[in-house]
């Protein structure tokens, strides 16, 4: 009974870094931009993470503040995909290309100027896994949800809340919605297309280096190359796969996270055990492709996303 | 300014050479840039073209030591020949209005399938088996590149999502059969069979040693195969319809479907070649891939760099090849070999940035008006 | 003076036109003021100036007396003036109360949407005008005259007190355009008043006040309806009568080459579109399917040249059933087809024009061999076609199709679709937007084609050119034909009232 407790906490942690990027991107579409540069903003965030985790550790608000920039750093490098996509109206998917290219390059390059090696120097010390007293006594859920788990997990629920918030709530949301389907309707009554679409691919890049850095934070002493290993992609899946809404979009997250840990528990689970390990890998992928098979035809995505708005075509 | 030159940035036809042009320029100072930010010398950059493209290696400029090294052009043509292939196939389906984001993962299939052909009939003659190798990558690809043609035209996904999460199954797919296979390690398979080996001893002996292989045959029948299909056919003529405008090309009784599905297809088969190359010329055995080594992905820069024709996806490939070729020369002397794909990926930026050059020409061109 | 618009010699110019020029136009409280003109007359450029789209290079706009200056649309909503588009503007999956507080949302304490309030104002409003919505639904789900109800009610609720009306009755039924004739009626009631953009004459003498007559650009006059007469407006609109006279051969042989019986086509939506659709066509004859725009002519055109599966029925054509053939397979039994839409289907605008001038014929000999082009017998073919149909490029067959002018483009089409000699010519709007020396040449090309005996199948929406180039008219309303007349016997009067379904024509006996 402990082991299934412990891979739902593992599976929650696992999910983590999918689920808050995968909100970004959720944004990002919704607006009407697509954002295939996840994976590598997830990069940014994850290096400048790891990075200044080893610079200021020692401090108990250290890991936040890692986090903090990485964040950030996601943020300031969205802002070319946002300035290439919708000032300049290029190709959205190349310029996502772009990005993740970029974001190997850069991020490797900085790590061997500053640590003179082709990744960064781990540190020692970084989120803890935490047992809350009292709450960890609930009944079932206290088992998985508040032993030994990171505040990490705690953030990325609560950004779920907000983003579901923001989204069906807020006039912000409400013009976001209605810009990934009708820009021209949106700017007929006034309110600013690009304004609303540069908030959104912010808000993605935001969310995917804050995405980078819980990963690199939790699941890693150090960034290199292969750090972030596809998730930015698996988090593009779960949008998806959640059909561009926040809750599902949760599902999909946790689900992509337990393929991850079946990885690791699969030798000690007979019926997995017969199973290839680089099948759990690849499981997010094949699954999408099947979802946009499944759902091929019901029009889910917002209609206008990976269109530039131009104001001219009527 | 004179106005010839205003008249000369001004047109259309001329900025389609100018903006690729401009694009790789703006791409190597942004590499200069951000070397000299971090106090590293950039001339660095220059001499290890230098060397890295046409074998001079300036610092024995003087010495007694031979100025000029042939392996440095085979390794730099050894580097070259996979992206060409893959900008070959990036262009092939953005002619018909599809993205081929996934050659990455069509690369890796040509790649598995070779060796697994290559490793399976260890006995038969070089004439039997190396071609066998050759139509196995080709394959790999093709199977790689005609799933996302038939779901974009069957259930309209698109193709490029599709084709970015088939890079992943494709890469996972890889690195289990290359460790499934007898005889492998965890990061390798066994040497494949000479009879499976595009590598050859006397373009080795010419180039110093380098790598080179006959591989540079299946990249000028591959380009040529392009240009042709491309231009001459009126099956090129159908993709470039379906590319350009698809209800046109519905409207002159065109399959848009069908066109689709042999596009992606073709597109594959470029880029299982690629793999090919690798699997049984650059290397002589199976790898594990820890992550994606970017030949797909460079693909799309050749492509997009080379205007999407045959001849532009060849200059698209040298010069990311050269890129590819100066790493080991710029780590060598202390500057981070990811400086080129920094350039790599900046270049990208700016000709993404095409519609920003352009009006910046347009505003040169018509200042005399 | 109670004016609360005045435009006052407004220029507008684009690259190569002026649109407007010298413009004036005004706006009295409480009236319903019509702009009448034809297609590129300037109403549409007019009524952007006014609702901030563009600015106008000269003249200057009064509002209420007070001189403003409308940079964009947002100044035009907050000093009153709201527009309703041709195309509306709305977002097909969120909800009619969504929708019309788009932008304006009321908000509560928590700086929450305030949807209820929202609800509640959408219906006062609803309630107020007789403009009855759902609030709840969503847009995608309600017909078009709904949606329009929602366009309105978004500009009441912004409190406009200057309606702009572009085209509304476009896509209307009979009835909606009585209910909509109602609602407006209300809103002046109300205090608010309208500009209604049109070119229809009917709904002008049904509920304008006055009339601003546009042509090429220039205004020609404003006159009171009541004062005014319909003839006299049309002759206004249309000015000196352009000269169509076309001298057609007499042909009195024909023979039938396409029957259509039964004939049902579904639109995107998957509703019957074209229904009990009967039709011949005949040798040595120009047939026209005349109607109003949305009554199922672009359904019928792709039906009949398969770009969209029909339904139901049968197409015979040359003794053939083609209903369920492929385009290549029709084109090649001797249809030919002028789209309606030439940039989108009936050229590919990057390709060269010797590119497109094999569009139809690129697979056959003499323009390739087993699948390998032959550039010089393509070149040659194009340059022939060129220098015949005089398409003006400037570098001749090598141009790109984009840089050619819409009437160059169209004489392009034309010369491909016509010179493979097909047995049915099927012409959809051939001479939409384009100026009159094309429009002529386009008219003779046609009418050559049925005096070398061959069927014409025309679709228009110009009353004048229906009327001068066809033989017969079939009449279609609501995807079917409501009467066949000789264009010798035809009136304007008597189309107007079987187009708009105000009355059934006589109809021949299909077997």
């Amino acid at each position: 009974m402990d082991t299934f407790y412990g891979m739902l906490t593992l599976t929650l942690i696992y999910s983590t870094p999918i689920l808050v990027t995968a909100l970004g991107g959720m944004f990002c579409e919704k607006s009407g931009v697509v954002n295939i540069g996840l994976e590598g903003l997830m990069g940014f965030g994850a290096f400048t993470g790891a990075t200044v985790m080893y610079f200021v550790q020692g401090s108990a608000s250290g890991p936040y503040f890692a986090l903090l920039m990485g964040m950030l750093v996601g943020g300031i490098v969205s802002i070319l995909h946002a300035y290439m996509c919708i000032t300049l109206k290029s190709d959205q998917v190349i310029s996502g290309t772009a990005i993740n290219m970029f974001a190997t390059g850069v991020t490797i390059y900085m790590s061997q100027i500053i640590f003179g090696q082709q990744r960064t120097v781990a540190f020692n010390e970084s989120f803890t896994k935490t047992t809350y007293p009292l709450l960890s006594k609930i009944p079932f859920f206290g088992k998985f949800l508040f032993s030994n788990i990171y505040p990490t997990v705690f953030i990325a629920l609560i950004l779920v809340v907000i983003s579901w918030y923001v989204l069906y709530k807020t006039s912000f949301g409400l013009r976001l919605r209605a810009a990934g389907e009708n820009p021209h309707a949106v700017d007929s009554v006034g309110a600013n297309v690009t304004k609303i679409r540069y908030s959104a691919v912010i808000i993605s890049g935001l969310l995917s280096g804050l995405g980078g850095a819980m990963m690199i934070l939790t699941q890693d002493i150090q960034y290199t190359s292969v750090s972030i290993h596809g998730t930015g992609f698996i988090a593009m899946a779960a949008v998806i796969f959640g059909r561009w809404k926040p809750a599902p979009i949760l599902w999909a997250s946790l689900f992509f996270g337990l393929s991850q840990i079946l990885k690791i528990y699969s030798t000690s689970l007979g019926i997995f055990a017969a199973l290839p390990l680089e099948f759990f890998d690849s499981f997010p992928y094949i699954l999408t492709v099947i979802a946009l098979v499944v759902f091929s035809g019901k029009g889910v995505g917002p209609k206008s996303s990976g269109v530039p708005y131009d104001k001219g075509q009527r | 300014m004179s106005n010839s030159f205003r008249a000369y940035v001004g047109n259309e036809k001329h900025q389609k050479v100018l903006i690729p042009i401009i694009s790789i320029v703006l791409g190597f100072i942004v590499g200069i840039i951000i070397m000299l930010f971090s106090q590293l010398n950039a001339g660095y950059l220059f001499t290890a073209l230098l060397r890295g493209v046409f074998g001079i290696n300036t610092k024995f400029i003087g010495t007694s030591r031979s100025v000029f090294n042939a392996r440095y052009i085979g390794e730099f043509l050894v580097s070259s020949m996979p992206l060409i292939l893959t900008g070959l196939s990036v262009a092939f389906a953005y002619r018909c209005g599809l993205f081929n984001i996934g050659a990455e993962g069509q690369v890796m299939m040509g790649s598995l399938f070779s060796i697994v052909v290559a490793l399976s009939f260890p006995g038969l003659p070089k004439v039997i088996l190396l071609p066998m190798v050759v139509i196995a990558g080709a394959l790999g690809g093709t199977i790689w590149g005609f799933i996302p043609g038939l779901l974009k035209a069957k259930y309209n996904v698109h193709e490029v999502v599709v084709t970015i999460m088939l890079n992943y199954v494709g890469l996972y797919f890889l690195n289990w059969t290359v460790k499934s296979l007898p005889g492998s390690s965890l990061v390798r398979t066994v040497d494949i069979p000479d009879a499976a080996w595009l590598g050859s001893d006397f373009l080795s002996d010419i180039t110093n040693n380098s790598r080179l292989h006959w591989g540079f045959i299946i990249v000028i029948i591959a380009v040529y195969a392009f240009y042709y299909i491309m231009n001459k056919t009126t099956f090129g003529y159908e993709l470039r319809a379906v590319g350009f405008n698809k209800d046109a090309a519905k409207y002159a009784g065109i399959n848009v479907n069908k066109n689709a599905i042999l596009a992606m297809t073709l597109s594959g088969t470029f880029a299982g070649l690629a793999g090919t190359l690798l699997t049984c010329g650059t290397f002589n055995y199976g790898r594990v891939i820890p992550a994606f080594e970017n030949y797909g992905f460079n693909g799309i820069v050749a492509a997009l760099v080379g205007g999407n024709t045959a001849i532009g996806s060849v200059l698209g490939g040298l010069l990311f090849g050269a890129l590819q070729a100066i790493q080991p020369i710029m780590q060598a002397n202390g500057i981070p070999r990811e400086i080129a794909i920094i350039i790599t990926s900046a270049i990208i930026i700016f000709v993404a940035m095409q519609n920003g050059i352009k009006s910046v020409l347009n505003k040169i061109g018509n200042k005399e008006a | 003076m109670n004016n609360v618009v005045e435009m006052k010699d407004i220029t507008k110019r684009f690259p190569g036109i002026i649109a407007n020029s010298h413009v004036n136009f005004d706006l009295r409280q409480g009236e319903i003021h019509a702009l009448l003109g034809e297609n590129g007359a300037g109403k549409s450029t007019l009524m952007s100036v006014l609702f901030g789209l563009y600015q106008a290079e000269e003249g200057e706009i009064l509002i209420r007396g007070e001189k403003v200056d409308i940079k964009d649309p947002n100044v035009a909503t907050k000093i009153g003036i709201g527009m309703v588009h041709q195309h509306f503007k709305l977002v097909h999956n969120l909800s009619i109360t969504e929708n019309i507080i788009l932008g304006v949302e009321p908000k509560n304490r928590w700086h929450q949407v305030d949807l209820k309030k929202g609800r509640a104002q959408v219906v006062a409003l609803s309630e107020k005008y007789g403009l009855t919505v759902d609030p709840d639904e969503l847009i995608e789900n309600i017909t078009v005259g709904m949606q329009q109800r929602v366009e309105i009610l978004k500009m009441l609720y912004r409190n406009s007190n200057i309606l702009i009306f572009d085209e509304p009755t476009a896509v209307l039924t009979p009835q909606e355009i009585d209910d909509l004739i109602i609602v407006m009626r209300n809103l002046v009631n109300e205090g608010k008043s309208i500009i209604l953009i049109t070119h229809k004459l009917k709904e002008i003498m049904a509920i304008a006040d006055r009339c601003t007559v546009l042509r090429r650009g220039e205004c020609i006059s404003t006159v009171e309806v009541a004062k005014s007469n319909p003839s006299e407006l049309a002759e206004m609109m249309v000015g000196r009568k352009v000269n169509l006279d076309l001298n057609k051969k007499e042909i009195d042989e024909h023979k039938t080459v396409m029957k259509i019986r039964n004939l049902s086509v579904k639109d995107s939506k998957g509703l019957d579109a074209v229904k009990n659709f009967n039709l011949d066509v005949r040798t040595g004859e120009i047939m026209c399917v005349a109607g109003i725009d949305g009554n199922g002519q672009s359904e019928l055109i792709q039906g009949i040249t398969g770009l969209t599966p029909c339904s139901g029925g049968t197409i015979e054509f040359l003794g053939k059933e083609i209903q369920n053939t492929k385009i290549r397979e029709r084109t090649e039994m001797g249809l030919g087809h002028i789209p309606e839409d030439r940039q989108k289907y009936g050229l590919v605008m990057d390709f060269d024009i010797k590119e497109n001038m094999v569009l139809q014929s690129y697979f056959k000999e003499p323009f390739s061999t087993h699948g390998k082009l032959n550039k010089e017998a393509i070149k040659e073919y194009s340059d022939r076609l060129v220098e015949e149909y005089d398409v003006r490029s400037s570098q001749g067959s090598d141009t790109t199709s984009r840089s050619l002018s819409g009437g160059n483009q169209q004489k392009a089409i034309i010369a491909r679709e016509v010179d493979r000699s097909p047995a049915l010519l099927l012409a959809a709007q051939p001479t939409r937007g384009l100026d009159v020396g094309a429009i002529e040449f386009i008219h003779k090309s046609i009418v050559a084609e049925r005096d070398k005996g061959k069927a014409v199948l025309l679709f228009s929406l110009e009353l004048e050119e229906v009327l001068s180039l066809s033989d017969k008219i079939a009449v279609i309303y609501e995807g079917e034909i409501v009467g066949v007349l000789d264009a010798k016997d035809a009136t304007e009067n008597e189309l107007g009232l079987l187009m708009s379904g105000a009355k059934k024509g006589d109809l021949p006996d299909y077997e």
